[in-house]
């Protein structure tokens, strides 16, 4: 493993000690620590003892082959699934117990492999729901004036990914790749510090890609970015920092010139002296 | 879009003035089914919230129709005749315990939450069945005519307790139509959509599943508190798993979700049982059977489906007769 960034390193034992507990700490204190992170299914390790760190603004990307453990890996981070063992951090806090939902209002969101969308909601009501929860009263049992901020906030996030036209279709009418479209707006709409895109491209029409490739490089840098992707041109269009994952093991970590030249890498992709391991085995 | 909405207030309104005159045009009988018609399609629209709107499938909502029936007979025995009285305090009853049930019932989903709303609704069976305070198995009786206004004499006709239930049902149909244009109603039907999601975005599912049961719970409850208004006897029976079971269907057979077609479900399904029935006695079960089994058949999305179906060919020819205008 090629740890880099040994400055990183340091910043990530004040943050999981607690001494800040408002989490105003300075740019240097990462936003993300895991520790030591094991999600074990009965035999299988999905996720074996990862340790890892986003820093602030990052633009993270998230690669391996098939079966790596990723999406568990984001499940883990999300709350929707517990860890075995170890550690998360989050913006100074630790957050190893803490539930979904409470992950999501700390400001961590992600995207769904597969889109999980409210399908028989228009797209607005979609975005509105996020809209509401992070702006208004998710549970008031009556209309009110707020309401028409919210939806003409909501319709701003789904123009932003370029769905305008389709603000009051039925989710159900929609294409696969603008589903992933309208999965992003709902992400945004979150306000959120940390976004973790599982496969966000994947079934995209190459102008889709494109255009989401632009929104997330239009992020601000208040909003921190992991992303899992398959498509490499999008990893090494976006991501300043890449960690590879295989076999549920964090095998590298560096800018994507040293990934690219790591030869753990080609050996977890291309399975170069691994023919023994059937996860990476090289058809013949 | 506006036109259509036009539409709909004005054919409201008509179907209002209708039902509030139908007392001067019918006789007792007939005025009384349609009072219960008004009480048992609240319950119905309380159902529908739940299973339509949240995607919770229930037979328990007959418990909180109870609760609010009982609680309006020992109002009216031991404290007060006043109708306002009456609903205010079975509704409040009912929102207590259907907050403090729902607690623990809304922790499931899917047919885990029908068998624990079943559990719910039989248990509220075997109280009122067993508890002296309630009467037992002999019902609620002695409860004294209500009163409108304090001071005001008894109301004893059969359409002043009519009216008073139509004016129940309207309000609380009224509550439910707000409450799914409300951020609530939105909630719910993300529920119902995709719990995973929307705890995704931060808000806990449970909480607006817990919600939207006390909110179903306050209408049913006053929904029973209008039924004790009429009948001024509460049975057991009244809150039979039989009872539930119908709602249930009222909500599949009018088309859940849609509040109006589960109601219109909810005056067939009386019609045919109360009346229709009367003319071939002893077949009552095997009426309503039948007529299920037809809607199925017919109506696979209920009225509502149907409705919507119209709309759409109305749509669609609309769009043709503009097509067919703009080629000559």
């Amino acid at each position: 493993m090629s740890r880099l960034d040994e400055t990183r390193k340091e910043g990530l034992g004040d943050s999981l000690g607690g001494s800040d507990p408002d989490g105003s700490s300075g740019a240097a204190a990462p936003l993300l620590t895991v520790e030591h992170l094991t999600l074990q299914y009965g035999q299988l390790r999905a996720v074996n003892d990862v340790s890892l760190t986003i820093a602030r603004g990052a633009r993270h990307a998230l690669i391996g082959p098939n079966g790596a453990g990723k999406s568990s890996l984001f499940s883990v981070l999300a709350g929707s699934t517990r860890a075995t063992s170890g550690a998360v951090a989050f913006d100074g806090h630790d957050i190893t117990g803490e539930s979904e939902v409470e992950r999501a209002r700390r400001g961590m969101v992600r995207t769904y492999q597969h889109a999980n969308l409210f399908v028989a909601m228009t797209v607005l009501e979609n975005v509105a729901v996020a809209v509401e929860r992070a702006a208004g009263r998710p549970l008031r049992p009556w209309p009110s004036r707020t309401d028409r901020r919210i939806r003409a906030a909501a319709a701003e996030y789904v123009a932003r990914v370029g769905l305008a036209d389709r603000v009051n279709d039925r989710v159900d009418a929609l294409s696969h790749g603008e589903r992933r479209q309208l999965e992003v707006a709902m992400v945004l709409a979150c306000e959120p510090s940390l976004i973790l895109f599982d496969e966000p491209t994947a079934g995209m029409s190459a102008a889709e890609t494109a255009r989401f490739g632009d929104l997330v490089e239009s992020l601000p840098d208040s909003v921190t970015t992991v992303i899992i992707e398959h498509d490499l041109d999008i990893v090494f269009r976006l991501a300043h920092r890449v960690s590879v994952l295989a076999a549920g093991v964090l095998i590298a970590e560096g800018t994507p010139e040293e990934v690219r030249a790591d030869t753990a890498v080609h050996e977890a992709y291309l399975g170069v002296d691994r023919n023994d391991d059937p996860l990476f085995e090289v058809a013949s | 879009m506006t036109r259509r909405r036009l539409l709909g207030v004005v054919g409201a309104l008509v179907l209002v003035l209708a039902l509030a005159v139908l007392p001067l045009m019918l006789g007792n009988y007939p005025v009384t089914i349609a009072a219960r018609i008004l009480a048992f399609a609240l319950l119905v629209v309380s159902v529908d919230l739940l299973t339509g709107l949240t995607g919770l499938p229930t037979l328990g909502q007959i418990a909180y129709f109870g609760v609010g029936a009982y609680t309006a007979g020992l109002v009216g025995i031991h404290l007060s005749t006043n109708l306002f009285v009456q609903v205010g305090l079975g509704t409040l009853a009912a929102i207590v315990v259907a907050a403090v049930t729902g607690a623990l019932a809304v922790r499931t989903s899917g047919i885990v939450f029908l068998m624990v709303t079943l559990a719910i609704g039989e248990l509220a069976h075997r109280v009122a069945d067993g508890l002296p305070v309630l009467g037992a198995s002999n019902g609620l009786a002695g409860i004294p005519a209500p009163t409108l206004l304090p001071g005001g004499g008894p109301l004893t006709l059969v359409a002043h307790t009519y009216w008073w239930t139509l004016g129940v049902f309207l309000v609380g149909f009224v509550v439910a139509l707000v409450v799914t244009k409300s951020p609530l109603g939105r909630s719910m039907r993300a529920v119902r959509e995709s719990p995973s999601r929307l705890a995704a975005v931060g808000q806990a599912p449970y909480w607006a599943k817990l919600s939207a049961y006390t909110v179903a719970g306050a209408l049913a409850g006053a929904a029973g508190t209008a039924w004790t208004a009429q009948t001024r006897f509460v049975a057991p029976g009244d809150l039979a798993f039989s009872i539930s079971a119908i709602a249930l269907l009222c909500v599949v057979l009018g088309g859940a979700g849609t509040l109006w077609g589960p109601v219109l479900a909810a005056a067939v399904v009386i019609i045919v049982r109360d009346w229709v029935a009367g003319y071939v006695s002893g077949y009552r079960e095997l009426l309503l059977g039948l007529l299920f089994v037809i809607a199925v058949y017919v109506l696979p999305r209920g009225f509502a489906g149907v409705a919507a179906t119209w709309r759409r060919r109305g749509a669609r020819r609309v769009a043709e007769r503009e097509a067919a205008h703009v080629q000559t």
